[in-house]
């Protein structure tokens, strides 16, 4: 057991973190320090515990389907890093297929 | 050739954009075809620090959709993060459901009477839209979408051939249009499906690896999509190959399915429970309440027009073609009573009078009460059929009640013995041969006098009383 | 002039304001100068990264409320108008919120100046506020130690006068150790009771706004002005916001537990002295000291850091360099994403983020993420039973040390252990307040008050007592 440099670079992956091979040794050795901790969980019985506080927890609250939305103090050609005829831009992805997930 | 004949099977999830003013978790506007990126707000940019606030409306026309489908309505359903990175997915993660939906296990029956399992219903949000041929070398976002409400239906994988997922599609199609949860557009987006799809020998009774095609936005891109898929699992497995589960890509210009770049680990969506949305608690008489608001679907209403009217099958599954025009018929029911005769006039006449015009209903002017009065004529015995065609389309253009139409332009029926005995006499006088012979019994040439006696009357003779004027002539 | 000014408290400068003895602009400069002094040098507190001019035109209270012209300082991570918000980092460096917090507008409201946003860590990720962008805050009280963290920067502005009153905000205790360590008052209020809109989510289901006093009476009054339903925070509770500056008074009849697994053998010496004073002083106000056990408590740490950085891990997915914020610019979008990510968020955060994502992937789910919901369940139910059994409030130790040197700890499990003592009332959801009760070696010690979920008034109830009954003592 214990988490492997493929499982950071699949971590990494997953969590759109570019990390150099360098560095992928260190956060191998720290994250598996940080989990040898965790381990202490397991041996807790299993009680059903948060099934039950779930259950208890009150419905939410919700909103009228009105339109007001908060308004934007500034606009966001202001903050965005590239803004043009109003669509924001990125880097071309060659298709929808270049993300391979999706809703 | 293989001998072998092999079954398709088919799941399909249908994502469907719910109808209301405003987005799912923030109050921006759904209204399509705005400016880009005007429809948002820190909540749908994902500014940071902005929180989701689930929309009530949302909530009510998710619940009437999964009732109309038959499906159990939790009163407890939770929201849950789905993970991943894409540059019009604001928050990097949509907020859906996950292991506990709005509602499971219910099913669709379609024109056939064919019953399709629906697995669950459950809520989730659109992302944004991505345009990749606008600006040379890049991609631009339009958020506008971002945050509508969706619902997806997943349903089980009982279809067995394209067309039946084309009937499952309309069928759906017309339940949420009925239900008024969606106006199901497919060229604004509001419906989008993704199918799951695999072969396998007839009489095998486990599923085989199946292929997600993703995205396909008309019934039409459906059926190839399936049939094209299908064809290429059973090409596989005949030349002893085999299929991997993956994600596939209908290109509906080059017309042809193929595998999406899958990337290690890409499905690891990595669902954990909305800690923004506390659970989603509704009461079982709200739900209840909701049933009881249901407008009567559209199979059902058909099933008793078939019993109640006599309708044939193809007749109520015309009338049931839009809300409005099995709305009209109701209405004309509910006040000529005749039902037959009420589904024969508006699949004949009022359908090619809308076609020529190419008028809506709403605006069509014979409104429902006037065309209820019309038939009552035909059948109270005052008009004839052919006489009420023609004050029919005198009624489209004139406002006058059609009983005053037929007074006016003399096409009221003519019942009264001594107008028809004068007619009678007057054919005889011209027709004297024909007339000889039918009075010698020759029973045939009835049609031909009768014939003779309508031109005469102008349409006008009641043929009931005609023929039993004419059957006193043999006698003599 | 400005000493003796900046020596009173907020309500006294609020009524002074109001009543027009003291012009807001006289606070706001020795405000500014107070804030001058304290920040130069090389060993300057750094306590505040970004400040208002002294001619700002925002600088007008929005009304002769209660905090009428009180310089307020805000924490680096909530949303303000004018002034940045860039949690520390690079990814959001420059950050300026196109819209404005909840608590921080309600403080405007009641007539606060915000005069300046304070240091904290990158993402309000550590208990140090060591690892900022903007280098490290240090502790008034000995400038070589850290202020505690993650709201460092804005305990330490107050321990020093620049504001009566600031806004932090806690994930597993960072406004009560900080305000432990710089020997002033720091309260996490219930979960729900403050708005989180407008808070930069770490943990959504941990983060509180919280507020920092010199006194319970300014903690109180804080505390009551920032609490109260927000309709754009689904997780804001429904609860009416009742008075919690109830002042000190006797204490008969009021049960403090006092929990062992907080007094472990281990506990320094100097610590467990010092508690017991308080508990001594809370005796002699007629207070009824009893033992009790928490037997979850030793999970929770480990608890803490599964679900904190799991719901980090998708927070954090929002910064992608796409709408705002740092975008390294590189071919692809996926490169794109990689490099803006891991430049804009450094090391702990990229750490946090890959723990979080790993206890969230396929296959470890249940043994992580789940299992820790199972115990932090058990954990909040150790306090319902605590509570359930005639015990009003507990009595605790803040943190297990006092302030310790900035760089000692470089173990990032070792650092972890200092919100030993406050994190539970953040897995719980209930209300917690430090407050100084003593020093060793001349640094504060905090006592910490825990009560059931929305009974603030008798956390602060006991909180005033202890205050009032320690007086000149809790500094000494």
């Amino acid at each position: 057991m214990g988490v492997t440099p493929d499982d950071v670079r699949h971590v990494a992956t997953l969590a759109r973190l570019s990390i150099p091979e360098g560095e992928l040794a260190s956060y191998v050795e720290q994250l598996n320090a940080i989990l040898g901790h965790m381990e202490a969980l397991q041996q807790v019985p299993s009680s059903g515990a948060a099934a039950a506080a779930d259950a208890a927890r009150p419905g939410m609250a919700l909103r009228a389907d009105a339109v007001g939305p908060m308004p934007l103090t500034r606009p966001a050609a202001e903050f965005a890093p590239e803004l043009r005829d109003g669509f924001f831009l990125v880097p071309r992805l060659a298709t929808h297929e270049d993300a391979g997930e999706g809703a | 050739m293989s001998a072998t004949a092999w079954e398709m099977v088919v799941g399909l999830e249908v994502h469907v954009q719910l109808k209301t003013r405003t987005k799912a978790y923030c109050a921006c506007s759904t209204n399509f075809g705005d400016a880009p990126n005007r429809n948002t707000c820190p909540v749908c940019l994902a500014l940071p620090g902005a929180l989701p606030v689930l929309n009530a409306e949302a909530v009510t026309l998710a619940t009437r959709a999964a009732l109309a489908l038959g499906c159990t309505v939790h009163e407890r359903s939770i929201f849950a993060r789905k993970n991943y990175f894409y540059p019009d997915l604001p928050k990097g993660y949509q907020i859906s459901q996950a292991e506990f939906p709005l509602a499971t296990q219910g099913h669709l029956t379609l024109a056939d009477g064919l019953r399709v399992g629906i697995t669950r219903v459950h809520m989730e949000e659109d992302a944004g839209k991505s345009i990749h041929d606008r600006f040379p070398g890049m991609t631009a976002i339009d958020l506008n979408r971002a945050g509508v409400p969706l619902i997806e239906i997943v349903g089980e994988p009982e279809i067995r051939s394209s067309a039946q997922a084309g009937a499952y599609l309309r069928a759906l199609r017309e339940v949420l249009l009925f239900c008024g949860v969606s106006d199901v557009s497919m060229e604004e987006g509001s419906l989008r499906v993704d199918a799951n799809v695999s072969a396998r020998p007839l009489g095998e009774t486990t599923f085989r690896p199946r292929t997600e095609i993703k995205n396909l936005n008309s019934f039409s891109n459906v059926e190839k999509a399936l049939e094209l898929e299908f064809r290429r699992h059973v090409a596989t497995y005949e030349a002893g190959g085999t299929i991997a589960q993956q994600t596939m890509l209908f290109d509906a210009a080059a017309q042809e399915v193929r595998a999406a770049r899958s990337k290690e680990g890409s499905h690891d969506y990595r669902y954990f429970p909305e800690p923004d949305l506390p659970p989603l608690v509704l009461t079982p008489e709200w739900i209840s309440e909701q049933r009881d608001a249901l407008p009567e679907l559209p199979a059902a209403r058909r099933a008793r027009w078939v019993t109640s009217h006599k309708l044939s099958a193809a007749e109520a599954e015309g009338l049931s073609g839009t809300v409005e025009l099995a709305a009209y018929f109701e209405a004309v029911v509910a006040t000529a009573g005749d039902g037959k005769a009420a589904a024969n006039w508006i699949l004949g006449e009022v359908l090619a009078a809308l076609n020529e015009s190419g008028v809506a209903l709403a605006q069509f002017p014979i409104a429902p009460a006037r065309l209820a009065a019309l038939i009552a004529l035909v059948k109270g015995g005052q008009l004839s059929s052919t006489a009420a065609k023609t004050v029919f389309a005198t009624m489209r253009s004139d406002t006058a009640a059609p009983e005053q139409i037929a007074q006016r332009d003399g096409l009221l029926q003519v019942g009264d013995d001594s107008a028809l005995e004068q007619w009678i006499d007057e054919v005889w006088a011209e027709h004297p041969t024909e007339a000889a012979r039918f009075a010698a019994g020759e029973q045939k040439l009835q049609g031909v006098l009768v014939g003779f006696l309508m031109k005469k009357s102008k349409g006008r003779a009641d043929p009931k009383k005609l023929n039993q004027l004419l059957a006193a002539r043999i006698a003599k | 002039m400005s000493r003796s000014l900046l020596d009173l408290t907020a309500a006294q400068l609020g009524a002074a304001v109001r009543e027009g003895r003291t012009p807001a602009g006289e606070l706001l400069t020795a405000s500014l100068d107070r804030l001058a002094e304290t920040h130069a040098g090389n060993d300057g507190l750094n306590a505040i990264v970004h400040q208002v001019g002294a001619d700002d035109s925002a600088m007008q209270p929005l009304a002769m409320g209660p905090l009428a012209g009180v310089p307020v300082a805000i924490k680096d991570n909530l949303a303000t108008r004018t002034l940045p918000t860039t949690c520390g980092s690079r990814i959001l460096d420059g950050w300026v919120s196109p819209y404005e917090a909840t608590a921080v507008r309600k403080l405007r409201e009641a007539g606060a100046i915000v005069i300046g946003k304070t240091n904290r860590e990158v993402f309000a990720m550590g208990s140090s506020t060591e690892h900022s962008a903007f280098g490290p805050s240090r502790n008034p009280h000995d400038r070589r130690r850290a202020p505690g963290g993650s709201s460092g920067g804005s305990a330490a502005a107050v321990a020093v006068g620049i504001a009566p009153i600031a806004l932090g905000s806690e994930t597993g205790g960072s406004v009560r150790q900080p305000a432990a360590f710089c020997g002033i008052v720091g309260v996490k209020p219930t979960y729900g009771r403050v708005s989180r809109y407008g808070l930069v989510a770490f943990a959504s289901s941990l983060d509180c706004v919280a507020p920092f006093g010199r006194t319970v009476d300014d903690a109180a009054l804080a505390t009551e002005i920032i609490s109260g339903h927000d309709p754009l925070d689904a997780t804001s509770a429904a609860h009416t916001v009742p008075a919690m500056r109830v002042g000190p008074g006797p204490l008969a009849g009021l049960v403090v537990g006092v929990p062992k697994e907080y007094f472990p053998d281990s506990l320094m010496p100097e610590v467990r002295a010092i508690c017991d004073r308080a508990l001594e002083a809370l005796r002699a106000q007629g207070a009824t000291i009893r033992e009790v056990s928490l037997p979850h408590t030793p999970y929770a740490i480990p608890v803490y850091y599964i679900i904190a950085p799991a719901e980090a891990s998708a927070n954090l997915a929002r910064f992608d360099g796409v709408r705002y914020g740092m975008r390294i610019e590189v071919d692809g979008v996926q490169a794109m994403y990689g490099a803006t990510r891991a430049a804009g968020f450094g090391a702990e955060v990229t750490r946090r983020i890959l723990l979080g994502t790993y206890v969230l992937s396929a296959g470890y789910y249940d043994a992580y993420y789940r299992k820790a919901q199972e115990v932090r369940a058990l954990i909040a139910r150790d306090f319902t039973d605590v509570f359930a059994s005639g015990v009003h409030v507990l009595f605790t130790p803040t943190t297990p040390t006092p302030a310790f040197a900035l760089g000692a700890i470089s173990d990032p499990y070792e650092m972890y252990l200092s919100d030993i003592y406050t994190v539970t009332a953040n897995l719980a959801g209930i209300p917690g307040i430090s407050l100084p009760i003593g020093r060793v070696h001349g640094l504060p010690v905090g006592g910490q008050v825990l009560a059931p979920a929305f009974d603030e008034p008798t956390m602060f109830r006991a909180a005033y007592a202890l205050e009032a009954a320690l007086g000149a003592e809790a500094h000494r």
